[in-house]
């Protein structure tokens, strides 16, 4: 049946029956967002440890209140007041943590793999919450389950993804959640920001330019510009990425008429994605947003709400 | 097979019976009552409910409010169940404050699934009164709970399952009491 693992790593390995029963899941959770009382006993007595060695507002927020919402005690570490300032190794810092016997880590780390390194290490169930450019699950589960409330996820919709895919997490889970569930998926960046081999997975289609991605796309994915990454000259200048891959009101017309738009945030303005664009009614970026709280308590739910096997 | 060992309590024609009078005493009971509002319990509760609503409405016009409970995030077994319970989607669309609740579900056996729908309802706001309404009372109450209402009691021992089919469900309507060690794996109907 449904989702039965014991920690969530990425979406490569998930079954289109995975990915559809947390989608359900969390659509029942959608709802304790409007009540008055939003807090629900589920997780009483469970301690979830959001480990964060890498900068998060929005997912760290999110976890922590779909924690809390479900009665779980949520506890946040960051890279910059913790230990890891000292010199802790990340093996040393987890067992401390485990020490501690919390129920859930929720972990993000800049190095891939970082969380199934601490899955296989500690009896908690983990979640990865980004491992460096390779996965970040419950972003592209909270991006599926947006899409399905416009559009029904099966095959002959077009998900177009555009911007920095080379170093995307949020890219990855979503190209490899897209293509389980038989969606096509058009992938567009500047060639220094494309992964080789991409163009030989079936059901991804590589585009030179944004005009070819967007044409009669259903669902249109702007990523984020790392300004950070700037430095090493992955395109000219700021100004010209957006002339060329900004996704600006004219661009969007070309998309099917009732196409989305998202983005996984934090936004620039005027660079990926224009401000008339990111405030129209075709953005559905905030109910990101919202749908990431459910989608969160759904999986902390489904791996922490049950007892061991 | 199993279906032969199933001791038939209450027919289809018994069920539309029960469920008349349930209707009846809580109109009855509950006619000055300005805000009253039947919410059913997944799965089958909400079944009975829709029917309790249907009923009351074509006796009296009265047209009462519905919402759907599901009670999984507030059991308390839920660090003991091994399997994944599934969460549905709870649906109240009005506000719970001074309105009189007509609880509702189809077996009341140790009394938790009322237990946690209690606490459910009390998170949504402070009710006037709760009343449960039960198509069967089974007994074997693990909890201080009592039924208001009660289509029928049906005295079973714990190794007795007792099995409430509901036509929206399982396509037909019966109470059928069996031995717990003869049920197929695969049975859902029945929840208690």
């Amino acid at each position: 049946m449904g989702f039965k693992r014991k920690d969530l790593l990425g979406t490569r390995d998930l079954s289109a029956l995975e990915i559809r029963s947390l989608l359900e899941s969390a659509e029942s959770f959608k709802e304790i967002a409007e009540r008055p009382l939003k807090k629900v006993p589920a997780l009483r007595g469970k301690t979830v440890i959001n480990l964060f060695f890498e900068p998060s507002t929005r997912t760290r927020t999110s976890f922590e209140i779909a924690a809390k919402r479900l009665s779980a005690d949520a506890v946040n570490m960051s890279a910059s007041t913790s230990s890891v300032v000292k010199g802790e190794s990340l093996l040393d810092t987890v067992d401390n943590i485990q020490a501690m016997a919390p129920d859930i880590i929720v972990i993000r780390h800049k190095f891939v793999g970082a969380a199934h390194l601490i899955a296989g290490r500690v009896g908690a169930r983990v979640v990865n919450a980004g491992d460096g450019a390779n996965e970040h699950p419950t972003q592209a589960l909270l991006d599926l389950l947006t899409i399905s409330e416009h559009k029904k996820l099966e095959p002959g919709l077009t998900v177009a993804i555009i911007g920095d895919i080379a170093h995307s997490r949020v890219a990855r889970s979503n190209i490899w959640a897209l293509l389980t569930l038989g969606i096509t998926v058009r992938v567009c960046a500047p060639p220094t920001m494309l992964p080789r081999g991409l163009d030989k997975i079936p059901g991804v289609v590589v585009c030179a330019r944004p005009e070819a991605a967007l044409a009669g796309v259903d669902v249109v994915m702007m990523l984020r510009i790392q300004l950070e990454r700037q430095d090493r000259m992955l395109f000219p200048s700021i100004r010209d990425y957006a002339r060329i891959f900004g996704l600006n009101r004219q661009r969007l017309e070309l998309a099917a008429p009732d196409a989305i738009v998202m983005h996984p945030g934090p936004m620039n303005r005027g660079v990926e994605i224009t401000s008339e664009v990111a405030d129209s009614d075709r953005a559905v970026i905030l109910n990101q947003v919202s749908n990431g709280v459910a989608l969160r308590m759904a999986v902390l739910f489904l791996l922490g709400g049950q007892g061991h096997e | 097979m199993s279906e032969n060992k199933e001791n038939s309590v209450c027919s289809a024609q018994d069920v539309t019976q029960m469920l008349k009078r349930i209707a009846f005493e809580i109109a009855d009971r509950n006619s000055a009552s300005e805000k009253l509002v039947l919410i059913g319990v997944l799965t089958r509760g909400v079944s009975l409910a829709r029917r309790l609503q249907k009923i009351i409405s074509t006796a009296s016009g009265r047209e009462l409010p519905l919402g759907i409970l599901d009670i999984t995030l507030y059991r308390d077994d839920l660090s003991i169940a091994t399997h994944h319970p599934v969460v549905r989607k709870t649906e109240i669309p009005f506000s719970l404050d001074g309105v009189t609740v007509i609880l509702i579900d189809d077996v009341l056996y140790t009394g938790r699934t009322v237990r946690a729908a209690m606490d459910s309802l009390i998170d949504f706001g402070r009710p006037q009164s709760i009343q449960l309404a039960v198509l069967v009372d089974r007994g074997c109450h693990e909890l201080p709970i009592a039924a208001d209402f009660v289509g029928v009691r049906v005295p079973a021992s714990p190794q007795d399952r007792v099995m409430v089919r509901v036509a929206e469900s399982d396509g037909f309507d019966k109470v059928t009491v069996m031995p717990r060690n003869s049920i197929p794996q695969d049975s859902t109907s029945g929840e208690e």
